[in-house]
């Protein structure tokens, strides 16, 4: 219960700004999309697979995609998918929210998230396979 | 001479050694804590126990459904007809790998007290996009790089450290997939030192 209140109040702060995230890098998007391999084992950016489709990602309610079958844990988030949310979820998935189902130990340099969120942002919006 | 092992052969008796082990651990840690006259803390130990196994369970299966996802992916392009031998016969056997992953990965998640997920009925590939053999290799090289970089983002998360070093066998086995996919595209097969 306190660890889940820790977490709300850490995500509400990221959307409030509150938090310093990858604002404090530009990103860059070419980067990124190198970065965005690691991804791609569960993610795609147009259909769902072992995680939820990408298209569509930012100002998305966490756990919103439908059809993709989240865990408990993220089906409850309460939050909104933005440069700031993803710099903290992507930083430590686990840590940022326990129990969820992406098993992955997180991109520990900033500077990574930033230029992979910098990609998302263009990807999830411009690419051809999100504007089907 | 090709050995075949079981990288998770030191797991065969993981449920019970847990199971021993953890009851041990916590008899005495509650005992030690009733003792203390801190019941909560003996409850709060046996938590932590379970929590642990259900954050393994949980990563086995994220691997497990990316392992499934593998097999069918595998299966798409082996009955494409665009795959001409030999490239056809190693596509059979990578999947055949990834059948033996996703096998072992099961039998450990029931082992823990866990539910294996299932194959999806259905999955959905770039189809469309594959046109020439080298599209479907390319496509099954994204995703053995995919697979090498998701068992190194799950090897440090694990609590077993035995289930860590099993991750580790299977990783070493989809690096060598995506090496033997991008030779057969001309691509060097070793592109870096390091992978991420």
């Amino acid at each position: 219960m306190r660890c889940a209140l820790a977490v709300t109040l850490a995500l509400l702060a990221a959307q409030c700004g509150i938090a310093a995230g990858s604002t404090a890098f530009p990103g860059d998007p070419a980067r990124g999309a190198a970065i965005y391999d690691r991804c791609i084992a569960c993610h795609a950016l147009a259909y769902n697979r072992t995680g939820p489709k990408h298209c569509g990602l930012f100002g998305r309610r966490a756990g919103s995609v439908s059809g993709f079958a989240y865990s408990p844990a993220m089906a409850r988030a309460k939050f909104t998918w933005n440069a700031e949310t993803l710099d903290r979820f992507l930083e430590n998935p686990g840590r940022t929210l326990p129990g969820t189902t992406m098993g992955y130990a997180g991109i520990a340099d900033p500077r990574e998230r930033a230029d992979l969120i910098a990609w998302l942002r263009q990807a999830t919006t411009e690419s051809p396979d999100c504007r089907r | 001479m090709i050995v075949r092992i079981n990288p998770f052969a030191a797991l065969e008796d993981i449920g019970r050694r847990r199971f021993i082990l953890g009851s041990g651990a916590l008899l005495s840690a509650s005992a030690v804590a009733l003792l203390a006259g801190r019941p909560a803390l003996a409850a709060e130990y046996g938590k932590k126990k379970g929590a642990d196994t259900q954050s393994d369970i949980r990563i086995l299966n994220t691997a497990l459904g990316a392992e499934l996802e593998a097999i069918a992916a595998y299966g798409v392009g082996a009955g494409s007809g665009l795959l001409q031998k030999p490239a056809l016969d190693l596509a059979l056997q990578f999947q055949g790998q990834h059948k033996e992953h996703a096998d072992v990965l099961a039998k450990t998640v029931r082992k823990l007290g866990g539910t294996p997920v299932e194959a999806k009925s259905r999955y959905e590939f770039p189809t469309e996009q594959l046109k020439t053999q080298a599209d479907v290799l390319g496509f099954a090289a994204g995703l053995e790089k995919g697979a090498v970089s998701a068992y190194l983002g799950a090897v440090p998360l694990f609590r077993e450290r035995e289930l860590a070093r099993a991750a580790a066998s299977i990783l070493g086995d989809e690096a060598m997939h995506w090496a033997v996919l991008r030779q057969a595209l001309g691509e060097n097969p070793v592109p870096a030192a390091f992978v991420s």
